[in-house]
């Protein structure tokens, strides 16, 4: 039986087979794809580098098909740098969530964009711990409920959420800056497209990049899954603006 | 071979250079900024990476990272520094990473002071991290010593693949004496001769280093593992010298680094006194010279044992453990950048030998 | 020669103690000797006193650490009060007398008084007093020769020939003051 089958949709070959361990609902999954399709577009699978944080994709190496180092808790960033110093031929990136990024790993996160290391940030930012179970994060807004702020966040005790793509274009050096989201097919477009432009930045050598992923996390929110994208769009995007916030090519604000 | 008259911290820097290690990632502290300072022009003409951390929390973390590429790399730093440290060195310990950590210690706790002090022992000897885990500790009591260490230092831990701490007090840092550097410096390592290593998932299943290991069983097996590569380097890499350890000691004295070499004086002003008293000094302070000191003290001629540290007293802990109660067990010690004098020494061991 | 000779070398930040220090270290090492140089460091490195303890030995050096020196050059009033009581009994003292009018007060001493920086204004420059002093002191003790010391000099200043010029006649100078008065036990 001859059937002509053209292959449409199939996993990255920087995916791994494993099954992921993300509630329903969460995005990480299609972030994780985003990456490896970009790894997959780009060529560079094979000379990638992962570099997973502390939070919920602490296992993000099990579900990529390239080397990964586990770092400690927010401390990705010096670690890439690190590696990537070594061996700049090689494509290095951090995977780091926003207790990580903007809480325990603020200062590392800040010091590695202003040396203008030549490795990828994908930051996601779903505006709570998930790991450990729904507190506050640096990133929970303001009168947003977790189990550290049971009332809601109070920013008069917790200050205002961090805007860290924001923060970091107040530094000088050059850098690709971006904030995407990924709670609508067209914004999952959007996302790649800087995720893309992120990493073929670094295969240039030209500049650090960061992207910013507006992510979800129903378990912790306290909604359902089919509605966190939802929830997102309509809490979440008016505090954190989408747009490419600083890029090498542009003047600097 | 040419004699150099060189600054330890310098010396230290060069050692690494002449092992093969040209990957250097630090934070300036008192009193070994001039390690910072040798490489900032040394490792440009060796193509070597310096990185002027933004703190020694990250210095820790780089050295994790830079030490996934196989190459040799190493960190220098003291205490408060080698304190913030101990994150990434637990993690490298789980990692089964290959890192050199110097640490030319100051007086603690806290911000303490920035004179000669030997009150990391515990910390260096026995993990300053969590988990499960060592280093191997060596202990200098030169400038030649260091740089000798130092190459070792390497070997140690690419053999083992872990970290290695080489301890020195501020006055191994600081003070200049002559050293010979090997005629031919090592090649830096080629990490395509190693099966672990992260160089790209090429032809290859992806490689993760890593310490994480949620389930229970292996992580124990991790915790075997590592247990298993500690007992064959306390079986294989102990190392200790003896001075004038002879059957007229009436007392064996136990000091390491610069505080061996101040009991060397006052041993052999002793000995024109009359007074035959040898010296014990533990090289390797992981893996402790255990058989070795419990040797040397269960002599007959030897009537006390006389611990002498730069701290209230720390390293008299092992010497207490392995000496196993045959001997009394005594201890001087001066903290805070006061370093105990000959003098001080001398007194001591002529009081302990008056009482009996 | 006996076993081991200690110098303290102090003064002000800035009179090249340390310089001098090292120069006698490296003749040290140069005729085959042991060799230890440690400087004073801390926050008082800038300002205040200077000092760096040079100890040359035929044998195993054991305490780089020296409390009590064998010998001292002082540079200033302030090194003398500190170091001129710490000098073992017997030991030798050179004092710069350009800047300090009084002496140590002690019986049990050699002291030889070196008006340092005015020979070495009229070597060529107010800063070789430091090594005024040195060859004084090499001088004075024989505990390394004029030969190595020369050329350790060069070694380290061999581009900046005026500047080896002064430091040669500074040399000169410092070296006629005394004969050997020392001898080490």
């Amino acid at each position: 039986m001859a059937i002509d089958t053209n292959v449409i949709f199939s996993r990255p070959k920087a995916l791994s087979e494993n099954i992921t361990h993300y509630c329903p609902g969460c995005t990480h999954g299609v972030i994780h794809r985003l990456v490896a399709e970009v790894l997959d577009e780009l060529g560079v699978r094979e000379r990638t580098v992962g570099v997973a944080p502390v939070g919920c994709s602490v296992l993000a190496y099990n579900y990529f098909a390239v080397d990964f180092i586990e770092a400690a808790h927010g401390r990705a960033p010096a670690t890439a740098t690190g590696f990537k110093r070594i061996r700049p031929d090689m494509i290095v990136f951090t995977y780091q969530g926003d207790g990580d990024l903007a809480s325990i790993g603020m200062g590392e996160i800040v010091h590695a964009a202003n040396r203008g290391e030549k490795f990828t940030t994908i930051f996601v930012n779903n505006a709570i711990y998930g790991m450990t179970g729904g507190q506050m994060a640096p990133t929970t807004l303001p009168g947003q409920r977790t189990t550290t702020c049971p009332q809601g966040r109070d920013v008069s005790l917790a200050g205002y959420p961090i805007r860290m793509v924001e923060l970091l274009s107040g530094l000088r050096t050059p850098a690709y800056l971006v904030r995407v989201s990924v709670h609508s097919p067209l914004h999952v477009v959007a996302a790649k497209k800087a995720i893309r432009r992120a990493f073929q930045l670094q295969v240039e050598g030209r500049c650090y990049s960061l992207v910013e992923v507006l992510s979800t996390c129903p378990t912790n929110w306290g909604v359902a899954p089919t509605t966190a994208t939802k929830w997102l769009a309509d809490n979440m995007l008016g505090y954190y603006p989408l747009g490419t916030y600083k890029d090498p090519d542009q003047e600097v604000r | 071979m040419t004699k150099k008259l060189m600054k330890g911290n310098e010396a230290i820097g060069e050692a690494a250079i002449a092992a093969g290690a040209i990957n250097y990632f630090a934070y300036p502290i008192t009193p070994q900024s001039e390690v910072a300072e040798y490489m900032t022009w040394r490792l440009p003409e060796v193509g070597g990476v310096f990185v002027q951390a933004e703190s020694e929390v990250a210095v820790g973390n780089m050295l994790l990272g830079a030490a996934c590429t196989g190459k040799r790399v190493f960190t220098t730093s003291s205490s408060p520094g080698i304190s913030l440290m101990m994150e990434a060195m637990s993690y490298m310990a789980g990692d089964h990473l290959p890192v050199v950590i110097v640490n030319i210690t100051r007086g603690g706790p806290g911000l303490g002071g920035i004179l000669p002090a030997q009150s990391d022992y515990f910390q260096a000897a026995k993990a300053g991290g969590h988990g499960d885990y060592h280093a191997i500790v060596l202990a200098p009591s030169s400038v030649q010593e260091a740089v000798d260490l130092m190459i070792l230092a390497f070997d140690l831990a690419d053999n083992y693949r872990t970290p290695v701490i080489v301890i020195g007090d501020g006055m191994i840092g600081q003070m200049m004496e002559s050293v010979e550097f090997p005629a031919k410096y090592r090649e830096p390592v080629n990490p395509e001769t190693k099966d672990w290593p992260l160089t790209g998932a090429k032809g290859r299943k992806a490689r993760v280093i890593k310490s994480l290991f949620l389930d229970p069983k292996l992580l124990e097996k991790n915790s075997f593992d590592l247990a298993a590569k500690y007992k064959v380097i306390k079986e294989k890499e102990v190392r200790c010298e003896l001075y004038k350890v002879s059957d007229k000691n009436r007392l064996l004295i136990a000091a390491y680094g610069t505080m061996a070499r101040i009991c060397q004086t006052a041993i052999d002003e002793l000995e024109d006194e009359g007074i035959s008293v040898g010296l014990f000094r533990p090289i390797t302070l992981f893996p402790f010279p255990e058989k070795e000191i419990f040797r040397e003290t269960a002599k007959a001629n030897i009537r006390a044992v006389l611990t002498v540290e730069m701290s209230m007293g720390q390293m008299i802990e092992d010497i207490d453990r392995c000496i196993k109660g045959k001997k009394p067990l005594d201890f001087y010690g001066r903290t805070g950048g006061i370093v105990p004098t000959p003098n001080e020494v001398k007194d001591k061991v002529r009081q302990m030998l008056a009482a009996k | 020669m006996s076993k081991q000779l200690e110098v303290v070398m102090a003064g002000f930040g800035g009179q090249g103690v340390m310089t001098a220090g090292q120069l006698l270290a490296y003749a040290g090492m140069e005729e085959g000797k042991q060799v230890v140089w440690i400087p004073s460091y801390g926050p008082e490195m800038r300002g205040g006193t200077a000092n760096c303890t040079v100890v040359i030995s035929d044998v195993r050096i054991g305490s780089p650490i020296i409390n009590n020196p064998l010998s001292a050059c002082v540079f200033n009033r302030p090194s003398l009060d500190k170091f001129g009581a710490m000098l073992r009994p017997g030991g030798l003292l050179l004092i710069n007398s350009s800047l300090i009018d009084v002496a140590s007060g002690r019986t049990d001493i050699t002291e030889i008084l070196v008006p340092a920086n005015d020979i070495a204004i009229k070597a060529g420059s107010p800063k070789v007093a430091n090594m005024v002093m040195l060859a004084a002191y090499v001088a004075a003790t024989e505990v390394v020769s004029f030969d190595t010391l020369n050329r350790m000099l060069e070694l380290k200043m061999g581009k900046k020939k005026d500047l080896l010029a002064v430091n040669h006649r500074a040399f000169e100078e410092g070296r006629a003051l005394t004969g050997k008065v020392f001898t080490m036990r």
